[in-house]
């Protein structure tokens, strides 16, 4: 540090005389109260989401949930099977989009063309569109193949999920593949193979987990989008034969019954939304584990 | 030796002695060398970096259609309630699906101020969480409180606004608006009216959940980032706990911080589904904290579905161009900000 940036940094001024330690001291142990206090107070808001989901949704768990449709309106009793399987079916087709366009551009920013002007273009626009609210790709989608094809189906839902992984996974992709050592892929250069050969089979390999637990993050994160849905995927009471037709997911299910004025329909938006945390939970759990303190961004 | 060796060797001394820069945050991987390696080489295997790195760049260039599309599937779409009502669009306040006028200034109203809010509580509360996270609290407990913390930023957004509907919002009609009337009824504007519990309050108070562990998170990460003797010399000098974290490591953390806060405030602007599920629905301006209304994400998630006629879907698609273009600027400016005080901070350094 040189004399000039001295003068930069921030100035520090405070007395010392004897009969201000005490005051100094109190002023500390009051920040450190209340900081716990704000620390708790989140914790216990975490703790009783998770014990009330657990408690109050997970009473409702029975195998009727996972194999019967919905029950008529007000009445007890029926299941989820089509919102398990629309969400299922909706993952699929986003992560069957997603994953590859979000992991290729990954792949691009941290082998290939990361420092140019493209890349620095490529990134600001991953950035931006982390940002977008999900509603904006709901319209998006929703514009792009609801409005062509004349009604609501699983595709633009499919769709619309697929765009929001793509920006998320680039970046974690990203992230994972500047983890791995430099000197593999020198190794392997130095070997005379081709970078394409030198990426696939050396640097790929090694960041795999990592990418894996990447796509798991993006995959929670759709599963648990409502609003792009509401524009494309709708929402349906019976079983979806059809891609072209609309689809329930849990998500949207929540959301119904929720809003509906019968209890047992709080009940069982309160029993999905804990298949829901636990499917989310779990697999950002192992991304957790495998990520830690890896310089990997998970928001 | 012919010419093309001697390059070579000149790009592979250069790739095992790489220039010092940035790398990523966190790690000690030297950036790699990306300029083209020039080695003696058959055909076929240019020609696989070729297709390879062409398939790459498509992917690559996804963003861009993506970025490129939703601009132009916005504004075109908008057009129509463009040409009708220019700039009362933004201006008026009123919005009646019926005899077809549509201006978002209620919900671009409530919007900054359900956002700004939350926002505001975020700051304080992750903030403070945030530093006794990464400064005051017993070494063992400061991993596993982080972790729980970052665990809220997973559950979906509908699952908030489940617990905002069904559970919260009753419960601040039955106890939490009554008291606020009675005790802190004073303070002009903010806690009148009738308790319904849904409302521009139940909205702001599960959107500041929603916010905190974004905001411990970058937090928390800008403060471990300040490097320990930063602290140290402060600490030396006799000062309390405190006063470390006030003058050692918050003006360096402050890009950071700024920055989260920032990017918290992009979030709320476009949070949708939870706001719509506890903000009650209505088109006035709300005149208390109490008040039901409307933001900008939430009208339209609520009333895309029920849209009658094509102007109404024009306003409602050009309502999400509004808030694409909020909710831009701010990440833009949440990045500017890290990128320039955090360099500053660099600097000073």
């Amino acid at each position: 540090m040189n004399a000039e940036s001295l003068q930069q940094s921030p100035r520090i001024s405070f007395s010392v005389a004897p009969s201000d330690h005490l005051r100094r001291q109190i002023l500390s142990w009051v920040v450190h109260a209340v900081s716990l206090l704000m620390c708790a107070a989140t914790v216990a808001i975490l703790v009783f989401f998770l014990v009330f989901l657990l408690v109050r949704g997970g009473s409702q768990i029975n195998l009727d949930f996972f194999i019967k449709l919905p029950a008529a309106v007000g009445e007890s009793g029926g299941g989820m099977l089509n919102s398990l399987l629309g969400t299922l079916t909706l993952v699929l087709l986003a992560s069957a989009m997603g994953i590859p366009l979000g992991v290729g551009s990954g792949i691009y920013l941290a082998e290939f063309g990361g420092e140019g002007r493209f890349g620095e273009l490529i990134r600001f626009l991953i950035e931006a569109l982390i940002g977008v609210p999900s509603i904006v790709i709901g319209i998006f989608a929703y514009v792009l193949i609801v409005l062509p094809m004349g009604h609501f189906s699983a595709i633009a839902g499919g769709f619309a999920l697929g765009v929001i992984m793509i920006p998320i996974l680039a970046r974690t992709t990203e992230d994972v593949l500047h983890l791995v050592p430099q000197d593999l892929r020198e190794a392997g250069l130095a070997l005379g193979l081709a970078r394409w050969r030198v990426t696939v089979f050396i640097v790929l390999p090694q960041a795999a987990s990592g990418i894996a637990t990447g796509a798991i993050l993006a995959i929670g994160r759709v599963a648990g989008e409502t609003a792009p849905l509401i524009l494309t995927a709708l929402g349906s009471e019976y079983l979806q034969t059809s891609l072209s037709e609309p689809i329930d997911e849990l998500t949207l299910r929540i959301l119904k019954y929720s809003r509906g004025p019968y209890d047992v329909w709080h009940q069982q938006a309160f029993a999905a939304a804990f298949v829901l945390v636990a499917l989310v939970g779990l697999g950002n759990l192992a991304l957790r584990l495998a990520t830690r303190g890896r310089g990997v961004r998970v928001h | 030796m012919s010419e093309q060796q001697i390059r070579s060797t000149d790009a592979a001394a250069s790739i095992l002695m790489p220039t010092a820069g940035a790398g990523l945050a966190g790690t000690v991987v030297p950036p790699v060398d990306r300029r083209p390696l020039r080695m003696p080489s058959r055909r076929w295997r240019l020609t696989g970096d070729k297709l390879f790195i062409g398939t790459l760049s498509v992917c690559a260039l996804t963003s861009v259609l993506v970025v490129a599309g939703i601009i132009a599937v916005l504004v075109s779409q908008s057009l129509g309630s463009i040409n009708a009502f220019g700039w009362s669009f933004l201006v008026s306040d009123v919005w009646d699906p019926v005899k077809k006028i549509f201006g978002i200034r209620n919900f671009f109203l409530s919007t900054l101020l359900v956002a700004g809010l939350a926002m505001l509580l975020a700051a304080v509360i992750g903030t403070l969480a945030a530093i006794y996270l990464a400064e005051l609290a017993p070494q063992p407990l400061r991993e596993p409180a982080a972790f729980l913390i970052e665990l809220l930023a997973f559950i979906p957004s509908v699952i908030y606004g489940l617990f905002g509907l069904l559970i919260f919002a009753p419960w601040l009609s039955k106890v939490g608006e009554p008291w606020l009337t009675k005790n802190l009824g004073f303070v002009p504007l903010l806690f009148k009216g009738p308790a319904f519990g849904v409302g521009i309050l139940a909205a702001v108070l599960i959107l500041t959940i929603m916010l905190l562990p974004l905001v411990i998170a970058l937090t928390r990460q800008a403060l471990l980032t300040v490097p320990s003797e930063q602290r140290e010399a402060v600490l030396s000098l006799g000062c309390t706990h405190w006063e470390v974290v006030r003058y050692g490591a918050l003006p360096y953390a402050r890009a950071g911080i700024s920055g989260a806060v920032i990017l918290a405030l992009g979030r709320a602007l476009g949070e949708t589904i939870a706001v719509a599920m506890v903000i009650g629905g209505s088109h006035k301006l709300p005149a208390s904290l109490f008040d039901q209304g409307y933001t900008i994400a939430s009208v339209i998630a609520n009333e895309f579905t029920e849209v009658s006629s094509p102007l109404y879907l024009s306003a409602l698609i050009e309502a999400g161009l509004v808030l694409f273009v909020l909710t831009s600027a701010m990440n833009m400016l949440a990045h500017w900000v890290i990128r320039r005080i955090g360099n500053e901070a660099a600097a000073s350094l």
